[in-house]
Protein backbone atom coordinates (compact mmCIF):
# COMPACT_ATOMS: atom_id res chain seq x y z
CA UNK A 1 0.00 0.00 0.00
CA UNK A 2 1.31 3.52 -0.84
CA UNK A 3 2.28 5.47 1.85
CA UNK A 4 -0.50 7.79 3.89
CA UNK A 5 0.22 11.57 3.13
CA UNK A 6 -0.77 13.87 5.98
CA UNK A 7 -1.60 17.47 4.69
CA UNK A 8 -1.71 19.58 7.46
CA UNK A 9 -4.46 22.48 7.06
CA UNK A 10 -4.62 22.91 11.29
CA UNK A 11 -5.27 26.55 12.14
CA UNK A 12 -5.48 27.80 8.18
CA UNK A 13 -8.63 29.86 7.07
CA UNK A 14 -7.75 30.29 3.29
CA UNK A 15 -7.87 28.53 1.11
CA UNK A 16 -9.14 26.36 4.02
CA UNK A 17 -9.18 22.73 4.51
CA UNK A 18 -10.99 21.29 1.42
CA UNK A 19 -9.25 23.53 -1.00
CA UNK A 20 -6.44 22.37 0.11
CA UNK A 21 -7.14 18.69 -0.44
CA UNK A 22 -8.54 19.09 -3.54
CA UNK A 23 -5.08 20.62 -4.45
CA UNK A 24 -3.42 17.71 -2.91
CA UNK A 25 -5.02 15.09 -4.59
CA UNK A 26 -4.72 16.63 -7.86
CA UNK A 27 -1.22 16.02 -7.63
CA UNK A 28 -1.52 12.50 -6.50
CA UNK A 29 -2.21 8.83 -7.71
CA UNK A 30 -4.68 6.48 -7.97
CA UNK A 31 -4.88 4.33 -5.25
CA UNK A 32 -2.93 6.96 -2.98
CA UNK A 33 -3.92 7.90 0.53
CA UNK A 34 -4.41 11.31 2.09
CA UNK A 35 -4.81 12.27 5.67
CA UNK A 36 -6.11 16.28 6.35
CA UNK A 37 -5.87 17.26 9.22
CA UNK A 38 -8.47 20.63 10.28
CA UNK A 39 -9.24 22.39 12.81
CA UNK A 40 -12.83 23.86 11.18
CA UNK A 41 -15.43 21.88 12.42
CA UNK A 42 -16.94 22.29 9.04
CA UNK A 43 -14.48 19.97 7.53
CA UNK A 44 -15.86 17.42 9.06
CA UNK A 45 -19.00 17.86 6.87
CA UNK A 46 -17.75 20.03 3.65
CA UNK A 47 -14.83 17.06 2.87
CA UNK A 48 -17.01 14.01 3.24
CA UNK A 49 -19.50 15.78 0.75
CA UNK A 50 -16.95 16.82 -1.69
CA UNK A 51 -15.78 13.00 -1.50
CA UNK A 52 -18.77 11.69 -2.04
CA UNK A 53 -19.78 13.94 -5.11
CA UNK A 54 -16.28 13.21 -6.58
CA UNK A 55 -16.72 9.56 -6.15
CA UNK A 56 -13.33 8.90 -4.11
CA UNK A 57 -13.26 6.74 -0.92
CA UNK A 58 -13.70 7.85 2.29
CA UNK A 59 -11.26 5.54 4.51
CA UNK A 60 -11.75 7.40 8.09
CA UNK A 61 -13.16 10.53 9.75
CA UNK A 62 -12.74 11.15 13.31
CA UNK A 63 -11.76 14.36 15.67
CA UNK A 64 -9.04 14.05 18.05
CA UNK A 65 -8.29 16.71 20.73
CA UNK A 66 -9.86 19.48 18.70
CA UNK A 67 -8.16 18.44 15.36
CA UNK A 68 -10.44 16.44 12.59
CA UNK A 69 -8.74 13.60 10.96
CA UNK A 70 -9.99 13.02 7.54
CA UNK A 71 -9.05 10.25 5.16
CA UNK A 72 -9.69 9.62 1.96
CA UNK A 73 -8.44 7.23 -0.95
CA UNK A 74 -7.99 8.64 -4.31
CA UNK A 75 -9.87 6.37 -6.86
CA UNK A 76 -10.16 7.93 -10.47
CA UNK B 1 28.60 35.49 5.19
CA UNK B 2 26.75 35.35 1.69
CA UNK B 3 23.06 35.70 1.64
CA UNK B 4 21.36 34.54 -1.94
CA UNK B 5 18.62 35.74 -2.38
CA UNK B 6 16.98 33.77 -5.41
CA UNK B 7 13.66 35.42 -6.97
CA UNK B 8 12.98 38.97 -7.82
CA UNK B 9 9.20 39.45 -6.85
CA UNK B 10 7.69 41.02 -4.40
CA UNK B 11 8.48 38.81 -1.25
CA UNK B 12 12.58 38.87 -2.73
CA UNK B 13 12.63 42.26 -2.99
CA UNK B 14 11.10 43.23 0.60
CA UNK B 15 13.42 40.76 1.84
CA UNK B 16 16.48 41.62 0.43
CA UNK B 17 15.83 45.21 1.06
CA UNK B 18 14.75 44.98 4.61
CA UNK B 19 18.05 42.86 5.41
CA UNK B 20 20.18 45.36 3.80
CA UNK B 21 18.99 47.76 6.37
CA UNK B 22 19.47 45.50 8.89
CA UNK B 23 22.84 44.71 8.23
CA UNK B 24 24.07 48.06 6.79
CA UNK B 25 27.31 47.94 8.80
CA UNK B 26 27.97 44.45 8.43
CA UNK B 27 27.53 45.21 4.43
CA UNK B 28 29.60 48.33 4.30
CA UNK B 29 32.42 46.33 6.78
CA UNK B 30 32.50 43.17 3.86
CA UNK B 31 30.98 41.28 6.62
CA UNK B 32 28.08 39.79 5.02
CA UNK B 33 26.57 40.37 0.92
CA UNK B 34 23.85 40.09 -0.11
CA UNK B 35 23.16 39.17 -3.90
CA UNK B 36 19.64 38.55 -5.70
CA UNK B 37 19.37 36.31 -8.80
CA UNK B 38 16.49 37.12 -11.04
CA UNK B 39 14.68 35.73 -14.19
CA UNK B 40 14.21 39.35 -15.45
CA UNK B 41 15.74 43.08 -15.40
CA UNK B 42 11.88 44.29 -14.56
CA UNK B 43 10.06 44.24 -11.57
CA UNK B 44 5.92 43.80 -12.11
CA UNK B 45 2.84 44.40 -10.00
CA UNK B 46 1.49 41.39 -10.58
CA UNK B 47 -2.25 42.77 -9.34
CA UNK B 48 -2.37 44.95 -11.43
CA UNK B 49 -3.05 42.70 -14.51
CA UNK B 50 -6.93 41.69 -13.27
CA UNK B 51 -7.33 45.89 -13.99
CA UNK B 52 -5.60 45.31 -17.58
CA UNK B 53 -7.82 42.27 -18.00
CA UNK B 54 -10.66 44.97 -18.09
CA UNK B 55 -9.59 48.27 -19.53
CA UNK B 56 -8.47 50.13 -16.30
CA UNK B 57 -4.85 49.99 -16.32
CA UNK B 58 -2.27 49.61 -19.36
CA UNK B 59 0.63 47.30 -19.00
CA UNK B 60 3.37 49.68 -18.94
CA UNK B 61 1.93 51.04 -15.40
CA UNK B 62 3.36 47.80 -13.73
CA UNK B 63 6.90 47.42 -13.89
CA UNK B 64 9.67 49.23 -12.61
CA UNK B 65 13.63 48.45 -13.26
CA UNK B 66 14.87 45.85 -10.49
CA UNK B 67 17.31 47.58 -9.55
CA UNK B 68 15.93 50.86 -9.06
CA UNK B 69 13.97 49.28 -6.24
CA UNK B 70 16.98 47.59 -4.64
CA UNK B 71 19.51 49.21 -1.69
CA UNK B 72 22.28 50.10 -3.71
CA UNK B 73 24.03 47.69 -1.54
CA UNK B 74 22.86 44.29 -2.73
CA UNK B 75 24.14 43.01 -5.55
CA UNK B 76 21.68 42.39 -8.72
CA UNK B 77 22.26 39.57 -11.40
CA UNK B 78 20.05 38.48 -14.49
CA UNK B 79 20.56 34.81 -14.51
CA UNK B 80 17.94 32.93 -13.08
CA UNK B 81 19.15 29.36 -11.65
CA UNK B 82 18.90 26.07 -13.16
CA UNK B 83 19.61 23.84 -10.07
CA UNK B 84 19.34 24.14 -6.23
CA UNK B 85 22.04 22.11 -4.50
CA UNK B 86 21.22 22.55 -1.18
CA UNK B 87 23.46 20.18 0.60
CA UNK B 88 26.56 21.76 -1.15
CA UNK B 89 25.05 25.41 -0.17
CA UNK B 90 25.21 26.07 -3.75
CA UNK B 91 22.98 27.02 -7.02
CA UNK B 92 24.06 26.72 -10.36
CA UNK B 93 22.71 29.45 -13.09
CA UNK B 94 21.56 29.51 -16.74
CA UNK B 95 25.17 31.12 -18.07
CA UNK B 96 26.83 28.25 -16.22
CA UNK B 97 27.73 30.11 -12.96
CA UNK B 98 27.99 29.17 -9.52
CA UNK B 99 27.02 30.36 -6.56
CA UNK B 100 27.98 29.89 -3.14
CA UNK B 101 26.00 30.75 -0.28
CA UNK B 102 25.46 30.80 3.63
CA UNK B 103 22.11 31.57 3.82
CA UNK B 104 19.91 31.04 0.92
CA UNK B 105 15.82 32.34 0.71
CA UNK B 106 14.19 31.13 -2.05
CA UNK B 107 10.93 33.16 -3.76
CA UNK B 108 10.56 31.86 -7.00
CA UNK B 109 6.72 32.17 -6.87
CA UNK B 110 4.12 30.52 -8.87
CA UNK B 111 2.56 30.39 -12.72
CA UNK B 112 -0.77 29.82 -13.75
CA UNK B 113 -0.75 26.34 -15.24
CA UNK B 114 -3.80 25.91 -17.60
CA UNK B 115 -2.02 23.40 -19.50
CA UNK B 116 -2.35 21.19 -16.70
CA UNK B 117 -6.50 20.76 -17.66
CA UNK B 118 -7.07 19.76 -20.87
CA UNK B 119 -9.04 21.85 -23.56
CA UNK B 120 -8.09 24.87 -21.02
CA UNK B 121 -5.75 27.00 -22.52
CA UNK B 122 -6.89 26.90 -26.14
CA UNK B 123 -10.94 27.98 -24.46
CA UNK B 124 -10.42 30.40 -21.84
CA UNK B 125 -9.47 33.76 -20.94
CA UNK B 126 -6.89 34.62 -18.25
CA UNK B 127 -5.12 37.11 -16.89
CA UNK B 128 -2.16 35.91 -14.58
CA UNK B 129 0.51 37.09 -17.65
CA UNK B 130 1.11 40.27 -19.51
CA UNK B 131 -0.16 38.78 -23.11
CA UNK B 132 -2.94 37.04 -21.58
CA UNK B 133 -4.57 40.29 -19.64
CA UNK B 134 -4.47 42.34 -22.88
CA UNK B 135 -5.74 39.59 -25.05
CA UNK B 136 -8.57 38.96 -22.61
CA UNK B 137 -9.73 42.74 -22.27
CA UNK B 138 -9.78 42.39 -26.38
CA UNK B 139 -11.99 38.90 -26.03
CA UNK B 140 -14.24 41.04 -24.12
CA UNK B 141 -14.03 44.06 -26.36
CA UNK B 142 -15.56 41.73 -29.10
CA UNK B 143 -18.11 40.22 -26.77
CA UNK B 144 -21.47 41.08 -27.45
CA UNK B 145 -23.39 39.07 -25.55
CA UNK B 146 -23.90 35.60 -24.16
CA UNK B 147 -23.52 33.34 -21.01
CA UNK B 148 -19.92 34.03 -19.31
CA UNK B 149 -18.65 31.38 -17.21
CA UNK B 150 -15.93 31.67 -14.69
CA UNK B 151 -14.04 28.52 -13.68
CA UNK B 152 -11.19 28.50 -11.08
CA UNK B 153 -8.74 25.81 -10.83
CA UNK B 154 -6.90 25.03 -7.50
CA UNK B 155 -4.14 25.98 -6.20
CA UNK B 156 -4.24 29.67 -7.38
CA UNK B 157 -2.64 32.96 -6.74
CA UNK B 158 -4.42 35.74 -5.10
CA UNK B 159 -7.81 33.72 -3.49
CA UNK B 160 -9.41 37.12 -3.99
CA UNK B 161 -9.00 37.11 -7.51
CA UNK B 162 -12.20 34.99 -8.63
CA UNK B 163 -14.50 37.16 -6.75
CA UNK B 164 -12.85 40.57 -8.08
CA UNK B 165 -12.81 39.24 -11.73
CA UNK B 166 -16.45 38.44 -11.35
CA UNK B 167 -17.74 41.63 -9.70
CA UNK B 168 -15.11 43.68 -12.21
CA UNK B 169 -16.86 41.88 -15.31
CA UNK B 170 -19.96 42.73 -13.93
CA UNK B 171 -19.55 46.15 -14.02
CA UNK B 172 -17.12 46.28 -17.52
CA UNK B 173 -20.64 44.72 -19.02
CA UNK B 174 -22.64 47.04 -17.35
CA UNK B 175 -20.48 50.26 -18.31
CA UNK B 176 -21.18 48.65 -21.62
CA UNK B 177 -24.63 48.64 -21.52
CA UNK B 178 -25.04 45.04 -22.52
CA UNK B 179 -25.52 43.62 -18.96
CA UNK B 180 -28.82 42.52 -20.15
CA UNK B 181 -27.74 40.39 -22.73
CA UNK B 182 -25.33 39.22 -20.60
CA UNK B 183 -25.64 35.84 -18.23
CA UNK B 184 -22.60 35.88 -15.81
CA UNK B 185 -22.24 32.18 -14.29
CA UNK B 186 -19.67 31.87 -11.46
CA UNK B 187 -18.28 28.62 -10.54
CA UNK B 188 -15.94 27.30 -7.27
CA UNK B 189 -13.97 24.45 -6.15
CA UNK B 190 -15.63 24.07 -2.88
CA UNK B 191 -18.88 24.34 -1.05
CA UNK B 192 -19.21 27.66 -1.00
CA UNK B 193 -18.75 30.80 -3.39
CA UNK B 194 -15.43 31.74 -1.45
CA UNK B 195 -12.67 29.92 0.84
CA UNK B 196 -13.41 32.21 3.83
CA UNK B 197 -17.20 31.86 5.02
CA UNK B 198 -17.61 35.56 5.89
CA UNK B 199 -16.95 36.37 2.75
CA UNK B 200 -18.61 34.23 0.96
CA UNK B 201 -21.95 35.19 2.95
CA UNK B 202 -21.16 38.22 2.27
CA UNK B 203 -20.28 37.48 -1.85
CA UNK B 204 -23.68 35.36 -2.32
CA UNK B 205 -26.36 37.72 -0.98
CA UNK B 206 -24.22 40.42 -4.00
CA UNK B 207 -24.77 37.75 -6.78
CA UNK B 208 -28.15 37.14 -6.48
CA UNK B 209 -28.69 40.93 -5.94
CA UNK B 210 -27.14 41.49 -9.18
CA UNK B 211 -28.28 38.39 -11.19
CA UNK B 212 -25.14 36.36 -10.88
CA UNK B 213 -25.29 32.51 -10.87
CA UNK B 214 -23.12 30.03 -9.31
CA UNK B 215 -22.51 26.87 -8.95
CA UNK B 216 -20.49 25.33 -6.42
CA UNK B 217 -18.48 21.89 -5.94
CA UNK B 218 -17.44 22.63 -8.99
CA UNK B 219 -14.11 21.72 -9.97
CA UNK B 220 -12.44 21.70 -13.65
CA UNK B 221 -12.29 18.22 -15.36
CA UNK B 222 -11.67 19.14 -19.12
CA UNK B 223 -13.00 21.92 -21.47
CA UNK B 224 -13.97 21.46 -25.03
CA UNK B 225 -15.34 24.73 -26.91
CA UNK B 226 -18.42 25.99 -25.76
CA UNK B 227 -18.91 23.87 -22.05
CA UNK B 228 -16.72 23.11 -19.04
CA UNK B 229 -17.59 19.18 -17.51
CA UNK B 230 -16.59 19.32 -14.26
CA UNK B 231 -14.76 16.76 -11.56
CA UNK B 232 -18.32 16.42 -9.72
CA UNK B 233 -19.97 15.11 -13.15
CA UNK B 234 -21.85 18.51 -13.77
CA UNK B 235 -21.30 20.52 -16.96
CA UNK B 236 -21.39 24.72 -17.53
CA UNK B 237 -22.18 25.94 -21.15
CA UNK B 238 -20.35 28.86 -22.18
CA UNK B 239 -19.90 31.76 -24.81
CA UNK B 240 -16.57 33.26 -23.11
CA UNK B 241 -15.19 31.41 -20.65
CA UNK B 242 -13.02 33.04 -18.12
CA UNK B 243 -10.30 31.30 -16.10
CA UNK B 244 -8.17 31.34 -12.59
CA UNK B 245 -6.35 28.33 -13.29
CA UNK B 246 -4.65 26.28 -11.28
CA UNK B 247 -1.09 26.92 -10.36
CA UNK B 248 2.28 25.22 -10.22
CA UNK B 249 5.58 26.32 -8.65
CA UNK B 250 8.54 27.24 -10.95
CA UNK B 251 9.72 24.30 -13.06
CA UNK B 252 13.24 24.76 -11.42
CA UNK B 253 11.94 23.53 -8.12
CA UNK B 254 10.54 20.49 -9.27
CA UNK B 255 13.23 19.65 -11.42
CA UNK B 256 15.88 20.33 -8.47
CA UNK B 257 13.38 17.85 -6.47
CA UNK B 258 12.51 20.20 -3.85
CA UNK B 259 8.59 19.58 -4.02
CA UNK B 260 6.19 18.67 -5.74
CA UNK B 261 4.28 20.82 -8.03
CA UNK B 262 7.38 23.06 -7.34
CA UNK B 263 6.11 24.20 -3.80
CA UNK B 264 8.30 23.44 -1.08
CA UNK B 265 8.17 21.86 2.01
CA UNK B 266 8.17 24.78 4.52
CA UNK B 267 8.28 25.41 8.31
CA UNK B 268 5.25 27.86 9.11
CA UNK B 269 6.70 29.73 11.46
CA UNK B 270 10.67 29.78 10.53
CA UNK B 271 9.98 29.38 7.02
CA UNK B 272 12.76 27.01 6.96
CA UNK B 273 12.95 24.39 4.02
CA UNK B 274 12.76 20.94 6.14
CA UNK B 275 15.72 19.54 6.74
CA UNK B 276 17.66 22.66 6.20
CA UNK B 277 18.26 25.74 8.87
CA UNK B 278 19.99 27.82 6.36
CA UNK B 279 17.48 28.17 3.51
CA UNK B 280 14.53 29.59 3.89
CA UNK B 281 11.18 29.64 1.63
CA UNK B 282 8.78 32.59 1.07
CA UNK B 283 5.66 33.92 -1.14
CA UNK B 284 3.94 31.55 -3.47
CA UNK B 285 7.00 28.76 -3.47
CA UNK B 286 6.50 27.37 0.15
CA UNK B 287 3.74 24.50 0.66
CA UNK B 288 2.29 26.19 3.34
CA UNK B 289 -1.63 25.77 3.15
CA UNK B 290 -2.22 29.51 3.36
CA UNK B 291 -3.21 32.04 0.67
CA UNK B 292 -0.56 32.41 -2.19
CA UNK B 293 -1.00 36.55 -2.01
CA UNK B 294 1.51 39.49 -2.14
CA UNK B 295 1.06 40.58 1.24
CA UNK B 296 1.61 36.65 2.34
CA UNK B 297 5.14 36.80 0.66
CA UNK B 298 4.93 40.37 2.52
CA UNK B 299 4.82 39.78 5.57
CA UNK B 300 6.76 36.43 5.12
CA UNK B 301 9.31 38.76 4.21
CA UNK B 302 9.77 41.09 6.79
CA UNK B 303 9.96 38.03 9.55
CA UNK B 304 12.57 36.20 7.99
CA UNK B 305 14.44 39.08 7.35
CA UNK B 306 14.60 40.45 10.96
CA UNK B 307 15.20 36.82 11.77
CA UNK B 308 18.27 36.25 9.72
CA UNK B 309 19.59 39.93 10.86
CA UNK B 310 19.20 38.39 14.35
CA UNK B 311 20.85 35.10 13.82
CA UNK B 312 23.79 37.23 12.27
CA UNK B 313 24.31 39.79 15.08
CA UNK B 314 23.51 37.55 17.85
CA UNK B 315 23.30 33.85 16.98
CA UNK B 316 19.30 33.03 17.04
CA UNK B 317 15.94 34.31 15.06
CA UNK B 318 13.69 36.25 17.17
CA UNK B 319 10.30 35.93 16.19
CA UNK B 320 8.04 33.76 14.38
CA UNK B 321 5.73 34.38 11.10
CA UNK B 322 2.35 34.36 12.24
CA UNK B 323 0.43 33.05 9.29
CA UNK B 324 -0.67 36.90 8.26
CA UNK B 325 -2.30 37.86 5.50
CA UNK B 326 -4.43 40.73 4.34
CA UNK B 327 -6.05 40.93 1.01
CA UNK B 328 -8.21 43.64 -0.59
CA UNK B 329 -11.53 42.58 -2.31
CA UNK B 330 -13.01 44.81 -5.32
CA UNK B 331 -16.45 44.04 -5.08
CA UNK B 332 -17.53 46.37 -8.26
CA UNK B 333 -19.71 49.37 -8.49
CA UNK B 334 -16.66 51.38 -6.88
CA UNK B 335 -16.89 49.91 -3.43
CA UNK B 336 -14.02 47.29 -2.09
CA UNK B 337 -13.62 45.78 1.21
CA UNK B 338 -10.36 43.67 2.64
CA UNK B 339 -10.01 40.39 5.06
CA UNK B 340 -7.00 40.39 7.37
CA UNK B 341 -6.35 36.97 9.39
CA UNK B 342 -3.51 34.96 10.62
CA UNK B 343 -3.08 31.20 12.16
CA UNK B 344 -4.69 32.60 14.96
CA UNK B 345 -7.21 35.11 13.86
CA UNK B 346 -10.12 34.59 11.54
CA UNK B 347 -11.28 37.27 8.73
CA UNK B 348 -14.15 39.30 9.58
CA UNK B 349 -14.59 41.80 6.57
CA UNK B 350 -16.92 44.34 6.66
CA UNK B 351 -19.35 45.85 4.21
CA UNK B 352 -17.82 47.11 0.95
CA UNK B 353 -16.61 50.98 0.95
CA UNK B 354 -15.80 53.52 -1.61
CA UNK B 355 -13.50 54.70 0.94
CA UNK B 356 -11.59 51.23 0.61
CA UNK B 357 -11.81 50.92 -3.47
CA UNK B 358 -10.15 54.36 -3.15
CA UNK B 359 -7.34 53.30 -0.68
CA UNK B 360 -6.49 50.14 -3.06
CA UNK B 361 -6.76 52.39 -6.24
CA UNK B 362 -3.75 54.78 -4.45
CA UNK B 363 -2.28 51.45 -3.04
CA UNK B 364 -1.68 50.18 -6.50
CA UNK B 365 0.72 53.18 -7.27
CA UNK B 366 2.18 52.93 -3.57
CA UNK B 367 3.35 49.20 -4.17
CA UNK B 368 6.33 50.41 -5.21
CA UNK B 369 7.41 52.00 -1.86
CA UNK B 370 6.19 48.40 -0.49
CA UNK B 371 8.57 46.50 -2.80
CA UNK B 372 11.51 49.15 -1.26
CA UNK B 373 10.51 47.93 2.05
CA UNK B 374 9.07 52.19 2.59
CA UNK B 375 5.35 50.70 3.25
Amino acid sequence: MAERKIVDAKNTFCPGPLMELIGQMKMAEVGDELEILSTDQGSANDIPEWINKVGHEMIDSFEKEGVWHIVVKKTK
Amino acid sequence: MKILVVGGGMGGTILANNLARRLSAELKSGKASITMLSASDKHMYQPGLLYVAVGKMTPDELYRDQVSLLESSITFRVDPVTKFNLKENNVVTESGKQYDYDIIVISTGSRAYAEGTPGLAENACQFYTEPDAVKMYKSLQNFEGGKVVVAVGVPHKCPMAPLEITFMLADYFRERDIWDKVQLHYTYPIGRVHSLEPVAKWAQPEFDRLGITYETLFNMKEVTPDKVISEEGTEAEYDLLVTVPSHKGMQVIEDSELGAGGFIPTNRTRLNIEGYENAFVIGDTTNLPISKAGSTAHFEAEALAENIASTIKIGTPVRDYDGKVFCFIEAGEGKATYAMFNYQNPPDPKAPTKGIHWFKTAYNKMYWASARGLL
